[in-house]
């Protein structure tokens, strides 16, 4: 399998890399990505379904709106993230929108926390479609 | 991007490009070599360019890469001219530090101390995944995020003196609720009364050595008595106001003519600009409120451990990430201006009218926490700090290695371990926390507040050393 993820140095905040085979799929890794920050991703339970949305002026916007909303969920809900699908990206006559299923679960004891996520910057953001439909995003969180 | 060299502890990068002043640091040759090895620099030239900057961008001691604003950073605006940019204050409204005396020796303090730590650990949870143990009403949060402190005495939590001893007495007048998101007022709503995660912590600490001996007197410090330290800020509630307002801020003025998206801005005069300038203010008080909340809990604590928590007086609080609109002498004249203090903390002079009346002589306590195993400062600012930084100084030791490095190379186990042998016990939440957060992952905090005092920005009043660290 291809890496989903990885993570660059930074001197106080968490940077890291998405990519996929589409936007779509590099957005939903950068979502995992941020996630692995707090949690073990792999560990939590698919137990409930949240409908995702969000907009942007351009698709970095979009990746920041998109990011931030996990933030909000886990934040007021204590929703984990463990993957997303059905993701979707269309072009609105002014920039973005994406719509996505998030499968995850609510906080628990059981989830052992590895860190918290205060706020996704735009500071060294990328979004990135290459040729042969390969795609990376980069993200540098504040943590 | 070569700086040159000033004096010891002083250098500058000249006005070049578009920069509209030039960029001044407050470093030594050795603190220089860290700051040089990331975007430091290049962001405070990135911030020079801003509308309205008054004499330089700074760079505190302790500074490092940021986002759009250097950590570290602390820039002036025209009043009239200038911007506001959340990029300047950061995620983390009002992250600060409060430090509480106590009348415990450090003896007293170490027979119970695993007690000790067990029960902060539980008083004052981190919050993250669950929220905190204080439910409030939307209502109630709004009335907390106009009042500060004030609510949270008012609802039972610490003393009058407590608000006296702390920045804006605990409280910005200029508030406005109706300001902060629906989203912000949620994320807010569960969290009051956490600690949160990452570099925040409750320390109990030694007095180590004394540098001024009438200070030190009036402000309750002696050599061998415990202190303690709280730092965190606004969690959630913070940060999403400020990634509210850098949406808003790039769908009314754009990013086209900065150098760094993050450094998005708004006219400080602009509607936008004002309102959020009042949201921050909510941010502020939302911190305040919180810390005011711990303070109670830590006294709680030792009460409920050591049988007493008379004596433990609160010597000051301080914000860290903050705008604020002060009066400052530039080109001779008195000129109000926006003061961006991002990681870093203002140091008024003795005299300063803005201070409270028991600091008036003395000037403001300045508090600058180290890392887990070395130790803390508590300074005080000069008159001299008005001049040379706009009253602004370091706020802790800076960090010199990624996260991601210092989970590579360190592990929180062995981390805790190695504490211990120095005589500090930690009580973490998450071990990979603790990892992160390992002594050799910050600059040498000796060197940053050798700077301070040479730079003339601060006088020193003691060192604190922990013996004892609840991480969240």
């Amino acid at each position: 399998m291809n890496k989903q993820y990885e993570f660059f140095d930074h001197t106080a905040d968490a940077k890291f890399r998405a990519y996929g085979k589409n936007l779509q799929e590099a957005f939903a890794n950068a979502a995992i990505a941020m996630t692995s920050l707090m949690f073990d991703t792999e560990k939590i339970e698919p137990r409930i379904n949240k409908a995702i949305e969000s907009e942007g002026t351009d698709l970095k916007a979009l990746l920041v709106n998109f990011l931030s909303e996990f933030l909000y969920l886990h934040d007021t809900e204590g929703f984990i993230l463990r993957k997303l699908t059905s993701i979707t990206i269309n072009k609105q006559r002014e920039g973005y929108r994406l719509a996505a299923i998030a499968k995850g679960d609510t906080y628990s004891e059981k989830y052992e926390i590895l860190g918290d996520v205060k706020a996704v910057t735009y500071n060294e953001i990328e979004v990135r479609e290459e040729e042969k439909g390969n795609c990376w995003v980069q993200i540098v969180v504040d943590i | 991007m070569e700086p040159k060299k000033i004096s010891d502890h002083e250098w500058e990068i000249p006005k070049q490009g578009n920069m509209k002043v030039p960029a001044r640091i407050f470093a030594t040759e050795k603190l220089m070599e860290k700051i040089k090895q990331d975007r430091t620099l290049q962001q405070a030239a990135n911030v020079a360019h801003l509308k309205g900057i008054q004499k330089y961008s700074y760079v505190m001691p302790d500074a490092h890469e940021g986002y759009g604003f250097p950590i570290g950073g602390v820039a002036a605006f025209d009043i009239d001219e200038g911007v506001i940019s959340p990029g300047g204050i950061g995620y983390d409204i009002n992250c600060g530090v409060r430090l509480v005396r106590t009348d415990f020796s450090v003896e007293q303090v170490l027979q119970k101390r695993t007690r000790l730590l067990e029960e902060l650990f539980t008083e004052v949870p981190s919050g993250v995944g669950k929220g905190g143990i204080t439910k409030l009403t939307k209502e109630e949060l709004i009335e907390l995020l106009e009042k500060g402190s004030q609510w949270s005495l008012e609802h039972g939590y610490g003393t009058k003196e407590d608000l006296e001893a702390t920045e804006e007495n605990g409280r910005m007048e200029q508030a406005d609720a109706s300001v902060v998101s629906e989203k912000a007022l949620a994320r807010g709503k569960p969290q009051l009364g956490t600690l949160g995660a990452g570099n925040h912590f409750l320390e109990i600490q030694k007095v180590d050595e004394i540098y001024d001996d009438e200070a030190a007197y009036l402000l309750g410090i002696e050599k061998g008595k415990v202190t303690v330290m709280i730092h965190c800020g606004s969690r959630g509630l913070g940060h999403q106001i400020a990634t509210d307002y850098i949406d808003s801020m790039e769908k009314k003025y754009g990013f086209s003519d900065i150098p760094d998206r993050e450094l998005v801005n708004a006219p400080i005069n602009s509607d936008l600009g004002k309102k959020y300038f009042s949201a921050m203010c909510a941010g502020v008080n939302y911190a305040f409120a919180n810390r005011q909340m711990i303070v109670h809990w830590v006294r709680d604590s030792f009460k409920k451990v050591l049988g007493t928590d008379e004596g433990m007086k609160q010597i000051y609080d301080v914000c860290h990430n903050v705008a604020k609109i002060e009066t400052h002498k530039i080109g001779g004249e008195k000129k109000k201006v926006c003061v961006h203090r991002k990681g870093a903390t203002r140091a008024f002079g003795p005299g300063n009218e803005e201070l409270a009346e028991k600091y008036r002589k003395l000037g403001q306590p300045v508090i600058i926490p180290g890392t887990m195993g070395t130790a803390s400062y508590l300074l005080l600012g000069t008159k001299s700090a008005e001049e040379t930084s706009f009253a602004s100084s370091a706020h802790g030791a800076g960090r010199a290695m990624s996260r991601a490095a210092s989970i590579k190379q360190f592990r929180g186990e062995a981390v805790a371990r190695e504490l211990m042998s120095k005589g500090i016990e930690v009580k973490a939440a998450s071990w990979k926390g603790l990892a992160e957060e390992a002594v050799p992952s910050y600059k040498d905090i000796d060197e940053v507040i050798k700077t301070t005092l040479n730079a003339g920005i601060c006088k020193a009043v003691a060192k604190l050393r922990p013996i004892g660290v609840v991480k969240g």
